[in-house]
């Protein structure tokens, strides 16, 4: 019989688990497990500069790895400061493991320094989590933790350990457990639902597949089974914010983006297909625009592996609760035994021609300033050879960096799309870059979202991650003020980025290249200087300022009515519009 | 601009769960973050070796809200089973209460009288008062309650509905 210590027991826990990267801020009550650290050097921490970039580099160290991100923070003002990035990967399915350290044992529920109760407020923004009260069974609750991390639709699981735990012995030859698993994910869909939406498939005159996260989540093969799939049925593919490179925008048969900011091709075909194959997305209120509207002549297959995205906005005819990469190649094994054969297509591919033409992404060019979505194209013709990683903040840059960037393959795509989270793009970039030391990585950025988590310069210079960020700096809260101009006359309340920092002076006070460009001219010769550069850069692209994201579905309207450009904007809209999201 | 109220169907839904901290919070809390209504709430430790409770919650909502009540309450990880009774077929309801009557004179023998008929019985009793106890299903305690209320209702507590299916199956 060995006794170790919790901290000791957690720390060979994870190695056994296969982790070689966290990311961490240290603190009082998790003393105990950064000395445990210190002495096992198998295990890298990425020290960030502030709790939510911990949360939000392990996201995208995960998202672009396929592998669970770690975090390890203290307990109280720890703990709350990694629940926004917590909170964003249970929305977007992000596997992560986060550990806060807690007060001890005895001291819980006494308003203790630094005490919060972290399970009570992580408990319906997690996956699951767990408070550990004996380091007898640490072991089998981290083991847990990251099985229900990565499995099924993937989460976040916060693990809260007392400094008592940490530091109280146990025995570490403790048999893992052997109990049957009590968290079962689904995996292949029953063989007479899969041949259902085969035969629906093969008989339709205007199918659409619909993709999402859950395709890039079950992992590269069921990119590639989506490719396959597409092939067969000959049907065209959309996917939404969450899904982009599943399907290669180089493909034939991508439409782009649907939504709100999606193309004006996807979300027509969306509104006018007879048989829509969802995979692996949600219906999101993004997406649907007004549901009473949406695709409303369709028959509707859902393949999703979380039974509560089924029926949840959208009522769907087939629903198939299955791992969406085992339900393709279910589909695809079906329709090729069966021999099944699509139906003449080329009427409806004539139609989407016809949307195609439309051109919706095309926007007024300047001579004189870089139009951000200029910019965009730019940075994508000058790194696409690359395979850059992309990861974004929220707002209009990260709208045109969907439309205007172009993703050829899963987990090169990094943003926040659920929960929306300002600041998730510099943290997540470094976590990506730790993850992939040889890739380019790149974070889109806006000069207001880049505020939110500009403190974690300091990390990408302390770990040499020599990553890019592309501020599209416009000088507005771009999104908010766009909506203002849409819906409240122009009245802008609060979105202006007024007193911006230097970004090329703040780049060169943390050791970074500082790089400016307000001329089209010179854009490329400065992007490639950006590229060039082997460390990090901060590049403050100056562009036009009141530019809008078009095409747009606005707030209460259905697919059918995009706003194009901006001399459709009335100003206004009913209390009805205005009150949806 | 209104809000807009749905029409709403009462369900009894019943749940395995596992008898570890924080499972309730995490059941009763879903219903909150999720807008859905509990109407009543009971758990109880119900297996030989204390690994197993049973929650049965009451709630009411809109055909559509009751399916994603059970689809996100089996989402969870401690939670091993979901049945709606209401929708399985035939089931049996009780609730348990107990009613504080005080008065004297007519009211306390009609408070009596009553307590008969309804089949409760008598708990504590002093020369003012009665506790009756009285189990049965919620509207029958519903009824009883009203009733009392006409001779000296005090108080009363209520345990909630427990409910299992009719029949040799689990349910």
């Amino acid at each position: 019989m060995t006794e170790k210590s919790g901290a000791d027991i957690l720390i060979e826990t994870l190695i056994e688990q296969g982790v070689d990267t966290i990311f961490g801020y240290p603190g009082g009550a998790v003393l105990p497990i950064y000395d445990a650290i210190f002495q096992h050097p198998k295990i890298k921490h990425v020290l960030v500069r502030h709790e939510a970039g911990a949360a939000h580099a392990a996201e995208g160290y995960a998202r672009s790895t396929g592998k669970p991100g770690v975090v390890l923070v203290t307990s109280g003002p720890g703990a709350t400061n990694a629940v926004t990035g917590i909170a964003d990967a249970f929305l977007d399915s992000i596997p992560l493991v986060v550990l806060t350290g807690q007060v001890a044992t005895n001291l819980i529920g006494s308003d203790a320094f630094q005490e919060a109760d972290t399970v009570g407020i992580t408990r319906h923004c997690s996956k699951h989590n767990y408070l550990v009260k004996d380091p007898a069974h640490l072991a089998n609750v981290v083991r847990e933790a990251f099985a229900i991390a990565t499995t099924g639709r993937p989460g976040p699981v916060v693990i809260d350990i007392p400094k008592n735990v940490q530091v109280a012995t146990a025995d570490a030859a403790r048999p893992k457990s052997n109990a049957s698993p009590r968290y079962v994910p689904a995996g292949e869909a029953d063989f007479a639902t899969i041949n259902k939406a085969v035969e629906l498939l093969a008989n339709a005159k205007a199918p659409i597949l619909y993709t999402g996260g859950g395709v890039i989540n079950s992992g590269p093969a069921a990119s590639e089974l989506l490719r396959e799939l597409a092939e067969l049925t000959g049907a065209p593919v959309t996917s939404t914010l969450m899904g982009l490179g599943a399907y290669p925008a180089k493909g034939e048969a991508w439409l782009g983006m649907l939504g709100m900011h999606g193309t004006y091709e996807a979300n027509m075909a969306m509104n006018q297909c007879d048989v829509m194959l969802c995979l692996g997305a949600r219906f999101d209120d993004r997406v649907t625009g007004r549901l009473d509207a949406f695709s409303p002549d369709s028959i509707k297959i859902h393949v999703d592996i979380d039974r509560s995205s089924i029926n949840k906005t959208v009522a769907v005819d087939l629903p198939i609760v299955a791992d969406v990469g085992a339900a393709m190649k279910q589909m695809i094994n079906i329709w090729k035994s069966r021999k099944y054969k699509a139906q003449d297509l080329s009427e409806w591919w004539a139609r989407i021609k016809g949307w195609r033409a439309i051109e919706c992404l095309n926007y007024p060019s300047k001579d004189t300033e870089i139009m951000p979505q200029y910019a965009i194209e730019r940075l994508y013709e000058l790194t696409k050879d690359k395979n850059p990683i992309i990861t974004t903040e929220v707002g209009q840059h990260q709208m045109w960096a969907a439309q205007h960037f172009h993703f050829d393959d899963p987990n090169k795509w990094l943003t926040s799309g659920g929960l929306g989270t300002m600041g998730y793009g510099m943290p997540a970039a470094i976590g990506a870059q730790m993850g992939n030391p040889d890739a380019l990585v790149i974070d889109i950025a806006g000069e207001a979202s880049i505020q939110m988590n500009i403190q974690e310069m300091g990390t990408a210079t302390q770990y040499r991650l020599p990553i890019k960020i592309f501020i599209l700096n416009n000088e507005w809260m771009g999104m908010v003020r766009q909506w203002q101009e849409l819906t409240y006359e122009g009245r802008y309340s609060s979105s202006y980025s007024d007193s911006l920092p230097d970004f090329v002076r703040l780049a060169e006070s943390y050791g970074w290249k500082g790089i400016r460009c307000d001329d089209p001219a010179k854009l490329d010769d400065a992007i490639a200087e950006m590229i060039a550069y082997d460390g990090p850069v901060m590049f403050d692209c100056r562009v036009t300022k009141a530019a809008n994201c078009f095409p747009m579905i606005p707030s209460g309207a259905a697919h059918t009515e995009m706003l194009l450009h901006s001399d459709e904007v009335s100003g206004t809209m009913d209390d009805e519009a205005k009150a949806l999201v | 601009m209104h809000i807009k109220q749905e029409q709403s169907e009462r369900h009894v839904l019943t749940l395995m769960v596992d008898n570890e901290s924080g499972t309730l919070a995490r059941v009763a809390g879903m219903f909150t973050s999720r807008g859905y209504n509990i109407d009543s709430l009971t758990v109880a430790d119900i297996s030989e070796d204390h690994a197993v409770s049973r929650i049965t919650i009451v709630t009411n909502g809109p055909p559509p809200v009751i399916d994603q009540i059970i689809a996100q309450c089996e989402r969870l990880v401690p939670v091993h089973k979901v049945t709606d009774l209401t929708e399985a077929g035939p089931h049996v309801e009780r609730e348990l209460a107990l009613v504080k009557v005080a008065g004297d004179g007519d009211k306390r023998v009609e408070a009596m009288r009553l307590a008969d008929i309804y089949r409760a019985r008598v708990i504590d009793a002093t020369v003012r008062s009665f506790i009756f106890e009285i189990t049965g299903s919620p509207e029958k305690i519903d009824t009883f309650v009203a009733l009392m209320r006409e001779v000296g209702l005090v108080e009363v507590a209520r345990t909630g509905v427990a409910g299992l299916m009719r029949g040799a199956e689990l349910s």
